[in-house]
């Protein structure tokens, strides 16, 4: 059997973004899990499935317990920081695809800028004892004990491998902080940037400047997912999940896979885009909008190449021009992403996946049909191809 | 270290050491064979001394020695006890290594040998050979761990006539960081260890990230904190970072580490600006280092000008002594 076509996503909700919500993570996940219900026409009663990241510090229990959600047959969180965004709407679909749950909450909540600052060094990371502790035993005490320096590392080959220049990372900011400038949800409302405004601001880990890091939010997201049949008989327009899909790389390491033949790379993601392409019976030329995660934008462009929009290296002359913008040939994060609208982790990517299918984004590519969104980048991560097919 | 040896433990070490030596010499252990042209030109061929005193007869005959005689510097070789062989039951060395063994000095290594030679040896001469035990100092703190010196006085003799003379000595350690409690203080740095010189970094990385270490990793720290950068070896391959199962998929093999000579290039870099690291000076270089035994590891590049840096760099090892655990591996410019 296949998971493609077997659920949509129904409803969703978000809070603000904000620098400071003021309120509890907890408060946070329920204000989303809530309006995503509410948007979805379906009460906490209905609700018997809930996913998150094993990162979110809200248990299922909790959230089911202040909202009145009541029995749950099935739970579920996935590892992997970011890389985990897409799997939930996929552990969801399989939960609803098998008959586990009917309608299954997928949320992700956190002050991450007012509580615990993912830009910062985690002494917590570093030393906890396990295998994923050993392994950081061979980079944290090194010095690579931030995300953004984890993916300098990367960055730096890339460059030098494939001729590339800072200014190409630069272009992706400047696409999303332009998307951004005209949503009126995004942080960066209103304030986009130019290519020499990127060029200009201060180097955070070299090859990586401030303009290549995403946002630190605080905020919550959630998705509502139901089967493709339910969902035809709820407010909105169904959001099939045409294809929903995990991978993990040979040689695989949180951010630092840096012992594989190729450290320019990230194979994990072509683990992910093989199934997206199989399961959905589309190829890359059927995108009409990309969410691709965009933590930091080096990543964006080693995205293009492992999901075959372009070759090894050639990332910088495909973006070249105005492919990214909202009319070029492939648009890339209407929100604005997660350097310019807000950093949830890769779930308000999905949102605007949503959004975009059913034709309501900020900023709506006409006629989008097939959207691809992906997760977390350098971990072992996930992706999806939403749309509407009737 | 962080504190001082048990002196029960010192205090034990030493009696025993007394009452051996009290005992004397080892009774006259004769070798295995007479001295013997075979052996002789074997031996000689391995040292590639192509002296023809030791090899041809004529010229023998008419040298000073009037025929063949044993290189000197063979007296050792004549009784050594062959692959399988055991030591003698009254042997001194190997009571005294079984003692320190016991008190959990269990690491060895032999630190110098003099050998004195009073006639040349010829071929048909049956000489024995008798240890006793001439000293045991410590405890002493080394870098390779807290340890004995222990030296043996071995006399080779043809009948009653002492024909040549050693005094050995090795470190009987217990090695740093083994799971007594105890950490070998690798000593005053700067030293240079077998991968690259241990330098003093208890200021500069003062607070640092510590690492998690795990029953698979503890050869590496170990090995940095005495200079040596350890790569896991499984057969033929080595890894890194370790892990626990060959990467060739056997369940039975067990791994052992090459000692890395300690040279590499830099394949990748990151000059880390913001924000700031536990243990590290803004700005730093951050390298991933493709070593000329084929894998890469990471480590600090200090002392460089980030402006220099270049993937493709030559790079030597580094070690960053932190305190008595921990000594990180680190990367300085070749120059």
């Amino acid at each position: 059997m296949t998971l493609a076509g077997k659920a949509a996503i129904a409803g969703i909700g978000a809070t603000e973004f904000s620098k400071d919500s003021g309120r509890s993570e907890l408060r946070l996940a329920c204000e989303a899990v809530r309006g995503a219900l509410d948007d979805a026409g379906l009460a906490p009663s209905d609700v018997d499935g809930m996913v998150t990241f094993t990162m979110d510090a809200n248990a299922e229990i909790a959230v089911a317990r202040e909202l009145g959600v009541g029995e749950l047959s099935f739970f579920s969180r996935v590892h992997y920081g970011g890389g985990a965004a897409a799997a939930t709407v996929q552990q969801a679909a399989m939960a609803v695809a098998t008959g586990a749950a009917d309608v299954v909450v997928a949320y992700r909540a956190f002050n991450e800028r007012s509580g615990q600052r993912f830009g910062q060094v985690s002494s917590a990371a570093a030393q906890q004892v396990n295998s994923s502790g050993v392994d950081n035993s061979f980079h944290y005490p090194a010095g690579i004990a931030t995300p953004a320096a984890t993916v300098a590392m990367a960055a730096q080959r890339y460059l030098y491998e494939y001729g590339a220049t800072t200014e190409d990372f630069g272009r992706v900011a400047v696409v999303d902080r332009k998307h951004a400038a005209t949503n009126p949800n995004a942080w960066f409302h209103g304030k986009p940037i130019s290519l020499d405004d990127h060029q200009a601001s201060r180097w955070i880990a070299e090859p990586l400047r401030l303009l290549d890091c995403c946002q630190e939010t605080d905020g919550g997201i959630a998705l509502v997912i139901t089967s493709a049949e339910r969902a035809k008989d709820l407010p909105h327009t169904p959001v099939q999940v045409a294809a929903a899909a995990q991978g993990s790389g040979t040689g695989q390491y949180v951010m630092t896979s840096y012992y594989r033949d190729e450290l320019a790379a990230l194979p994990e993601m072509s683990v992910v885009g093989r199934q997206l392409w199989e399961q959905s019976g589309l190829s890359h030329s059927d995108v009409d909008v990309a969410v691709l995660y965009d933590h930091f934008t080096p990543y964006v462009l080693l995205q293009l190449e492992e999901l075959g929009f372009c070759g090894r290296g050639e990332a910088k002359d495909f973006i070249a021009g105005d492919t990214l913008e909202l009319h070029g040939k492939l648009p890339l994060n209407p929100h604005g992403g997660q350097l310019g609208e807000a950093y949830l982790h890769g779930m308000n990517g999905i949102a605007e996946g949503v959004r975009q299918v059913r034709g309501s984004a900020a900023n709506q590519v006409p006629g989008a049909r097939n959207v691809l969104v992906t997760a977390g980048t350098g971990v072992p991560t996930s992706g999806l191809v939403l749309g509407d097919y009737g | 270290m962080t504190g001082t040896m048990d002196s029960d433990i010192a205090a034990t070490v030493h009696e025993k050491a007394e009452r051996i030596a009290a005992g004397g010499g080892s009774k006259p252990r004769p070798a295995r064979d007479p001295v013997n042209t075979a052996m002789i030109n074997n031996w000689v061929e391995a040292m590639g001394d192509d002296n023809p005193v030791y090899t041809d007869p004529e010229f023998a005959a008419s040298s000073v020695h009037g025929g063949l005689v044993a290189p000197p510097a063979m007296a050792q070789v004549w009784t050594m006890n062959g692959l399988h062989g055991q030591r003698a039951e009254d042997d001194p060395l190997g009571a005294m290594m079984a003692a320190l063994d016991e008190a959990g000095f269990t690491s060895v290594v032999a630190t110098n040998s003099e050998q004195t030679y009073h006639r040349y040896l010829s071929p048909g001469e049956h000489v024995s050979a008798s240890t006793e035990l001439d000293g045991v100092v410590g405890p002493k703190r080394t870098a390779l761990g807290e340890g004995f010196f222990v030296t043996t006085r071995t006399s080779w003799l043809v009948g009653d006539e002492v024909v040549a003379e050693m005094t050995f000595k090795v470190l009987k350690f217990r090695p740093a960081g083994s799971d007594d409690g105890t950490a070998g203080d690798a000593g005053a740095a700067p030293w240079q260890g077998p991968s690259g010189r241990v330098v003093d970094a208890s200021e500069r990385a003062a607070g640092v990230l510590r690492p998690v270490i795990s029953a698979d990793t503890e050869f590496f720290w170990a090995g940095t904190r005495v200079g040596e950068l350890r790569i896991q070896r499984w057969g033929d391959t080595l890894r890194h970072p370790p892990g626990p199962v060959d990467p060739g998929g056997s369940m039975e093999a067990t791994p052992d580490y090459v000692v890395a000579a300690g040279h590499g290039t830099v394949y990748s870099y990151v000059v880390h600006h913001n924000p700031p690291v536990p243990g590290k000076q803004l700005p730093f270089v951050v390298a991933l280092v493709e070593l000329d035994e084929g894998v890469r590891v990471l480590g600090e590049l200090i002392d460089a000008d980030p402006g220099e840096v270049s993937i493709g760099m030559p790079v030597r090892a580094v070690f960053l002594r932190v305190d008595e655990e921990l000594t990180l591996p680190a990367w300085e410019v070749a120059r």
